[in-house]
């Protein structure tokens, strides 16, 4: 049976590539027998919600981020 | 440097010593991004004029930060897509964070959970998104993130790109990308859980 530490990361990979049979199957038989992986699996997509969130910074309510950046139309003024 | 001669409205562009700061913040984050200072400065460079111009929008500092960090975001995005190997490589395998050993307080000598380290469940987390105090522990978890691990995770999560392009960008293998992105996700779920989630139950 695989550690927790082997499964954290199977946990984490799955985010960047698809997994093999043969480890989501690891991962699932891990999942059912321990609570602790089970929230970190659970909590990881929120992580990646937060980062979304962070980035568009959805706590603030008067950014609209469908406006396009209009800096193409100024262009960088080279005064070095 | 210019800067921008336009009149702006009532906000907090006309606080040179707020801009100045927000500045400092930004070519700190698209130099760590980028790995070349000259290069950060001028895409931070483009992306205040862009964000002066809307200035109007905003009607407080938060929102003006966040604006100009999404248009940073995307010229950092463009600028490592259109340049290979910006990042140099030897800077991204070090030592730091091979032997990182967060993980051994975290797992037992067989490899599972320590008692007290074990994940427990955030329930649902978008309702602390609108909390202000949230975003505080938040930041203050990627700021403790190990500075490979760190860029590299930004690379992914907040500039979005993908695996192949930061790869491609950074010189680095995918396993080694996964490696590292793994240790920040846990370090970012374990400070997340003890400083947010947990209600200093486990701390």
């Amino acid at each position: 049976m695989m550690n927790c530490q082997k499964i954290t990361r199977l946990v984490s990979e799955a985010q960047d590539r698809p997994l093999t049979l043969g480890e989501k199957l690891s991962l699932r038989t891990h999942l059912m027998m321990c609570s602790g992986c089970r929230n970190y699996e659970k909590n990881l997509p929120s992580l990646r919600l937060m980062m979304k969130s962070f980035a568009k910074g959805s706590d603030v309510q008067n950014t609209d981020p469908s406006k396009p950046s209009k800096s193409d139309s100024h262009p960088k003024t080279s005064d070095k | 440097m210019k800067k921008q001669a336009v009149s702006l409205p009532e906000t907090s562009l006309n606080d040179g010593i707020f801009i100045e700061d927000l500045r400092s913040q930004m070519v700190k984050f698209a130099s760590m991004q980028l790995g070349d200072i000259h290069l950060a400065e001028d895409t931070v460079q483009e992306a205040l004029a862009g964000a002066l111009t809307n200035a109007d929008h905003f009607a407080g500092r938060s929102a003006l930060k966040t604006w100009v960090f999404a248009i940073l975001k995307n010229k950092i995005a463009d600028a490592l897509r259109h340049k290979k190997r910006l990042v140099n490589v030897s800077s991204l395998i070090g030592d730091d964070d091979e032997n990182d050993d967060f993980a051994e307080h975290l797992f037992n000598q067989r490899r599972h959970w320590q008692l007290d380290e074990r994940p427990t469940s955030w329930g649902d987390p978008e309702a602390s998104f609108r909390q202000q105090q949230f975003w505080i522990v938040f930041e203050a978890c990627l700021d403790g993130l190990p500075d490979k691990q760190a860029r590299v995770f930004m690379m992914r999560e907040f500039i979005e790109l993908d695996t192949d392009e930061i790869c491609e960008a950074t010189g680095i293998t995918a396993s080694n990308l996964f490696v590292l992105l793994h240790r920040a996700r846990l370090r970012l779920q374990v400070c997340l859980g003890n400083k947010w989630y947990s209600n200093g139950e486990r701390s």
